[in-house]
């Protein structure tokens, strides 16, 4: 399977090896005119980013003034957020400023994170927040 | 058996019935970037354990130390300043003069032509900081599979020394026969648990191979389905190159001798010499300083490069007593 | 890269940052090209240069300058070049006043909000006005308030026509060409002697490498990183870098230009799709209360349709977006839904968002594969910000330390923070890697590639794409029916994706939608090819119209994987760039004003008589059939108002920009203002740091004082921050990992042997590095690698700290954060912080546990005499420190 390196910006491509369902072996593609093939340690490691026995793969939360976390099913998970999200943004809403200008947003909710992610995935990202108001997305383009 | 000393074809030596070349790396040190995507590649492909008590080994950049059962690519960092660079141009400029190691054509300046060589580049001459991949030798005559007596290590089809892993038996009799020190024996708990992470790692806790003879098997299991090795397929800059041995130890000649050229005098080969104590490697090195400055043995020795000579002197010492005997016997007589 | 004759890296780590990148200046430097590394530091890029020129931190302008004033000086620049492609010619409105006049500022600057009016750097008109945006001239305070150069997207500051004043013989003071040709003169040799400590041999050596590889036959490549923008004056030290290569001719040509070295995996994907707050998809700019109060407005503000080029059309973009996000809903009678667009009161950047998080503003936070707890400047702002959250949703693969402040962050350990105190709730949700989805990255080159699925999310991780199209999904639900107008924008919201048997949404048909498509004709419903296809009256869509092009003919393009063995060397057949698969932008530059060739070896893009258009190697970056002689009118405005000789079809005069008459809010030319903090005085004007930087003046936000004024000995060291090959940003994709971790266990600083016998450090033992902010330690690692830098009569010694660890306990490897020991001053034009050079303090030892470390910082603060006011002064006092050098006001 074709993909391409998820580190730095250089886009290097990577040939994904699966077997059973689970990734085995991730290497350079030699087809790929901007990487030749090659990797760096980073890109070599790939595999270990996917299998890393430290990789989180369950939703855990913590309750206010918790010391600890707790499971939580991943549907609950969506729906706490999407209620907070709501609630906050209405409690935050700004409708016009001082003078009387449109304004139409909430100052309430904010994002920062998307140069790993994918463009489709910012493209939702944008659209989401925008239409909620929420302009405070950011990521490590300013960073 | 093979001859035992100097210059031969080892595939051949033991008994493969094919013409595969004998494949190797040559190892340019020169373009190394130091980046050790080769040891990422390495364990990603070879599936060994994380090796070091996870702090700062005191060694610039370097962290891993050396080769070993677990690190099987091992790249080593040394910095140096203005003295020490023109010692190397130095101790090169006599390596050429003694026409050691031996170059191929092109034909590689003589000492005359460098004395009025460009002698500026790099520019910056008063620091440099040497980057340089280590792997396993593959050697002509390889003192650990000489010495192995269960037979686990073996010649291949490519030339190349292989640890077959249910047979060791761990005696570690090969770690002594190295000269280069490549080959280890892997012990377990090799990896060090951050304290909450304890359960998450205990999964992981099986050390592959314990207690068994380990080192480079340069990628037996991807030359027998015609793949590069994964570091040399790796490595960005092509400072580690892949092919078959003869075409490899022309292309280090070739480029010491472009080096040579540029007026970098301090550039020479290592194991590209089938005189020396080992039959020449499989993986040659282009090094820009001493040996030693990498902490490689700059006159590596197979343990059994001696015997042909040991015989010989067993030999005349047997001689040499049955003449005493017989002139003792002849003696008696009178 | 590959066909550069000499490359110049500088603000870049490019070996250790970008290995494989690294490989195509190998291989021009096995070519015989001369690569040169310019750089605090020796690092491993150092290691196979040609040369290393080690270089103060921040004083980078002032050695392209002197650059720039040794081409001009000794007539090296591209004459041809340059009076036809640049802006060399034009003449500048004559209230212009040069920061060589007035003590180190530009004609226009109000004190009091520290801000630029920059009417007076407008081009000069006929009839004795000034060509000046369409609104009319902005005004200092508004300039400040807004997030001014990013706002003005791809194309640039709209100027009202195109119809500009220009001297062809250079000759008049008040061209541009006389005007950079004064700014620079006392950029000399012995400045960058003084200034960089960069020795005249080795400034002569680089000088003569560049000016002997650039011309018709030759070309010289620069390429930064971070190590240029992460300042508080860095989108200057870009500019200045511009400056230079139009003036040698190395833009738009192969083997030149300026490569930016970006350092995620698309990190450009996420400016041209924003996830930022001042734009829009394709650098439209996000609508500003009061200068965007209404469509019309807001498309005349982004652009004239009187200016020249394709940005002139930006009002069909902004319409195909309006379109693509509300559909229906969109219609010309409700300005296409233009007000379901919410409005920005001035900037609003992460690190503005950390201080209103402080101030109990903000309710709600979601971090995105993102770990601004060890990763963004002022790490223990951004935990103490974040602690004043009501929630926060962190999606990641691991469990960073971002999600685990509240346990065992560094405040914990002071004391700072209870955990039992703490009232955010956080949600931690795992995501899915690269291999668990499908979808397209941007590369640095705007190269879209797409990944295919190979594997399915283990348990319960999810693509983000699924988790916000679900998230969206349950809030629209939640929101049905209601009669709220605020929420009719989430309502009308287009979100109707097909999803699989998982639920999971189709990540090609995100990809088309972002395309566009045509919605009435004969082609209704079809995927556009181009983005000249878009109009502005509500017939087509696109939700990122540089993207457009990308999934013509219902072709995901992004997925061309011709091998690249099988192409030419632009390789046009694998993935997709934006825009229109241009791999080299401006590349009509390539060929000189006839349409040849500058040179056979430099041969790239050219005019086909025969075929009456332009052909080569790449796709033409310019009006295919405009022939190189011809002259429209440039009233009629717009792409047809190009000439043949008007290469740069962004900018709003097709000229590449020596001077910028707008676009930038600290100045039209790049000038050397110190750092925020700085042991160095500014030799060059009495005006110590830039007077535009954004400065946030708070008792958590502490600077060490500057240039010899008392206390600048407590922190008399320099730091710069960086990372490392093996380790990945803040460590989110590469602590977790045991083969990156052991490759690089360990926090450390890199300190010169000099230094070390100053403050008596052992090497690999404990360090503790104090600034104004706070305590962090290293293990330290002796190296002439560091070179103590004479400066002057004072001897600048830099410290180098890695930023990769952070304080936790769930990776293989933590330690100490570099990113801690920052504070938050930010470029005006950009937003981003100054984070590779500040002030500190080195000793020996471990620092501090507990409230002690609090108190160290505490005692540091006390000893230098610090108050919010220090370092925060916007115009320098003369008074207050020395100034040799430089003309007083």
């Amino acid at each position: 399977m074709q993909s391409v390196c998820p580190y730095c910006a250089v886009g290097c491509g990577q040939r994904v090896y699966v077997k059973d369902e689970k990734v085995v072996q991730i290497e350079g593609d030699p087809d790929s005119p901007i990487s030749r093939g090659r990797l760096c340690p980073k890109g070599s490691a790939s595999e270990q980013l996917v299998n890393s026995p430290g990789r989180q793969t369950k939703v855990l939360y913590r309750a206010p003034r918790a010391k600890e976390w707790q499971r939580l099913d991943l549907s609950t998970a969506v729906d706490m957020i999407a209620d907070r999200f709501i609630e906050s943004r209405r409690r935050t809403w700004q409708q016009e400023d001082d003078e009387g200008r449109l304004l139409r947003r909430t100052m309430g909710i904010a994002s920062l994170g998307g140069a790993t992610l994918d463009n489709e995935e910012n493209y939702l990202i944008k659209k989401l927040f925008t239409a909620a108001g929420a302009v405070q997305t950011e990521n490590q383009a300013r960073i | 058996m093979g001859q035992l000393t100097g210059p031969t074809d080892p595939t051949a030596d033991a008994h493969w019935e094919h013409n595969h070349p004998r494949k190797g790396f040559f190892t340019d040190t020169s373009i190394c970037i130091g980046c050790k995507a080769c040891e990422v590649a390495c364990k990603e492909w070879n599936h060994n354990p994380q090796d070091g008590n996870l702090e700062l080994l005191g060694s610039s950049y370097d962290n891993t130390g050396s080769l070993g059962a677990s690190t099987w690519r091992h790249v080593a960092f040394i910095e140096q300043g203005q003295e020490r660079i023109a010692e190397a141009r130095e101790s090169g400029r006599a390596l050429v003069s003694l026409g050691m190691p031996r170059i191929g054509p092109p034909a590689p300046p003589s000492v005359a032509d460098l004395a009025d060589a460009d002698t500026t580049p790099p520019d910056t001459a008063d620091f440099r900081w040497l980057m340089s991949s280590d792997v396993c030798k593959h050697c002509t005559h390889a003192g650990c599979l000489d010495v192995c007596p269960t037979g686990a290590l073996f010649r291949t089809e490519f030339g190349t020394v292989v640890v077959q892993d249910d047979v060791c038996n761990g005696c570690g009799t090969c770690v002594a026969g190295c000269p280069f020190g490549v080959i280890e024996r892997r012990s377990n708990g090799t990896v060090k648990v951050a304290a909450s992470r304890e359960e998450q790692h205990a999964k992981h806790a099986d050390v592959p191979n314990a207690g068994v003879a380990q080192k480079c098997t340069l990628c037996y299991d991807r030359l027998v389905a015609d793949e590069t090795p994964a570091c040399a397929k790796a490595c960005p800059t092509t400072s580690i190159k892949f092919g078959d041995h003869d075409d490899m130890v022309e292309t280090a000649k070739e480029r010491v001798a472009t080096l040579h050229g540029q007026g970098m005098t301090e550039a020479r080969l290592y194991g590209a010499n089938e005189n020396d104590g080992v039959g020449g490697t499989g993986s040659v090195f282009l090094l820009l300083d001493e040996p030693e400055v990498y902490g490689l043995p700059p006159d590596p020795r197979v343990p059994t490069a001696d015997l042909p000579k040991m015989y010989r002197r067993a030999g005349m010492a047997v001689a040499g007593m049955a003449v005493a005997a017989a002139v003792a016997f002849l003696g008696g007589r009178e | 890269m590959a066909n550069a004759d000499c490359i110049i890296i500088q603000g870049s780590n490019m070996a250790e940052c970008h290995p494989v990148g690294f490989q195509w200046v190998a291989e021009a430097k096995a070519r015989g090209a001369k690569v040169i590394h310019i750089d605090p530091r020796f690092t491993r890029t150092s290691a196979v240069a040609d040369k290393h020129l080690p270089i103060r931190a921040g004083s980078d302008v002032v050695l392209l300058g002197a650059l720039i004033n040794y081409v001009i000086a000794n007539d090296l620049w591209f004459k041809e070049y340059v009076t036809a492609y640049t802006n060399a010619a034009t003449l500048v409105h004559e209230d212009y006043r040069d920061a060589e006049d007035l003590g180190g500022l530009f004609s226009g600057f109000d004190p009091e909000k520290g801000a630029y009016d920059n009417s007076s750097w407008a081009y000069d008109e006929a009839d004795e006005g000034a060509i000046g945006e369409p609104a009319g001239p902005e005004h200092g305070a508004e300039a400040g308030a807004r997030a001014s150069g990013d706002t003005f997207g791809s194309g640039g500051p709209p100027l009202e026509h195109a119809e500009v004043l220009r001297d062809d013989t250079l000759q008049d003071p008040r061209t541009v060409f006389q005007i950079v040709k004064r700014h620079y003169a006392r950029y000399t040799p012995e400045m960058v002697r003084d200034m960089c400590g960069i020795s005249e041999a080795d400034f002569a050596y680089l000088a003569k490498t560049i000016t002997e590889n650039s011309g018709r036959d030759r070309t010289t490549c620069f390429a930064y990183a971070v190590g240029w923008t992460q300042h508080s004056l860095g989108a200057q030290f870009i500019r200045a870098a511009a400056i230079l290569q139009l003036l040698l001719g190395n833009v738009g040509r192969p083997g030149g230009g300026i490569m930016a070295l970006r350092g995620h995996a698309s990190i450009q994907g996420s400016t041209d799709i924003p996830t930022l707050f001042n734009l829009l998809p394709g650098y439209l700019p996000m609508p500003s209360a009061g200068r965007h109060d209404t469509l019309e407005e807001y498309l005349k503000a982004n652009a004239s349709k009187n200016q020249k080029g394709f940005w002139a059309d930006a009002d069909a973009y902004t319409i195909s977006l309006l379109k693509a996000w509300w559909g229906d809903a969109a219609t010309a009678d409700n300005d296409w839904a233009y007000d379901y667009l919410p409005r920005l009161t001035g900037a609003h950047g992460t690190y503005e968002t950390v201080m209103s998080m402080l101030r109990d503003e903000v309710e709600g936070y979601f971090l995105l594969g993102q770990n601004p707890a060890v990763g963004s400047a002022h790490g223990r702002m951004q935990r103490l910000g974040m602690s004043h959250l009501k929630w926060l949703v962190v999606r990641d693969l691991n469990m960073i330390e971002s999600a685990t402040w509240w346990k065992d962050g560094p405040e914990i350990e002071s004391g700072e923070l209870r955990s039992e105190d703490i009232e955010t709730e956080v949600f931690f949700l795992p995501a899915a890697t690269h291999v668990e989805k499908a979808g397209s990255f941007t590369q640095t080159q705007r190269l879209l590639q797409w990944r295919h699925q190979a594997v399915a999310p283990p348990g319960e991780c999810q693509s983000e794409l699924q988790f916000f199209y679900e998230l969206g999904h349950l809030i629209r639900e939640k929101l049905a029916g209601s009669q709220d107008e605020r929420d009719r924008p989430l309502l009308d919201l287009t979100w109707d994706y097909p999803t699989d048997d998982h639920g999971d949404p189709d990540p090609e048909s995100v990809l088309a939608e972002i395309n566009g498509r045509h919605l009435t004709g004969p082609d209704a419903g079809k995927p556009l090819s181009a983005y000249t296809e878009l109009r502005a009256d509500g017939s087509t869509t696109a939700g990122c119209w540089i993207y457009t092009g990308v999934y013509a003919e219902g072709i995901n393009h992004a997925a061309n994987r011709k091998p690249g063995q099988e192409q030419g060397p632009a390789a046009t057949e694998w993935g997709w760039a934006w825009p229109a698969n241009r791999r080299i932008l401006y590349n009509r530059a390539s060929a000189d004003p006839a349409g040849k060739p500058w040179s056979e070896r430099k041969k790239y893009i050219w005019w086909d008589e025969d075929q009456g258009k332009w052909v080569g190697e790449d796709v033409p970056d310019f009006p295919p059939t405009l022939a190189p002689g011809s002259k429209p009118d440039p009233s009629v405005g717009g792409p047809a108002a190009l000439s043949g000789d008007d290469p740069f079809i962004m900018q709003s005069d097709g000229k590449g920009w020596l001077f910028a008459p707008k676009g930038l809010v600290d100045g039209p030319l790049p000038t050397h203002y110190e750092a925020q903090e700085s042991p160095v005085a500014n030799r060059l004007y009495p005006q110590q740091q830039s007077p535009a930087r954004l400065k946030y003046p708070r008792k958590d936000n502490l600077s060490a004082p500057s240039a010899g004024s008392p206390g600048t000995d407590v922190y008399p060291y320099v730091f710069t921050t960086y990372r490392l090959t093996e380790h990945h940003t803040a460590g989110g994709m590469s602590r977790w990992l045991p083969y990156l971790s052991e490759l690089q266990p360990e926090m450390f600083c890199e300190v010169s042997p000099e230094l070390a016998a100053e403050r008596g450090l052992e090497p690999y033992g404990w360090a503790t590095i104090i600034s104004a902010r706070s305590a962090i330690e290293a293990k330290v690692l002796v190296t002439e690698r560091m070179t103590p830098l004479t400066v002057g009569d004072h001897t600048v010694h830099q410290i180098g700290l890695p930023y990769h660890w952070g304080v936790g306990n769930s990776a293989v490897v933590s330690g100490d954060a570099a990113n801690d020991l920052l504070g938050v001053t930010l470029d005006p034009n950009v937003q981003i912080q100054e984070s590779k050079v500040a002030s500190c303090d080195i000793r020996p030892g471990r620092r501090p546990r507990g409230p002690e470390l609090l108190a160290l910082v505490a005692e540091y603060q006390e000893r230098a005499g610090l108050t919010v006011e220090t370092g925060n002064r916007t115009v320098t006092d003369p008074a207050e420190g020395e100034h040799p050098g430089g003309p007083t006001p």
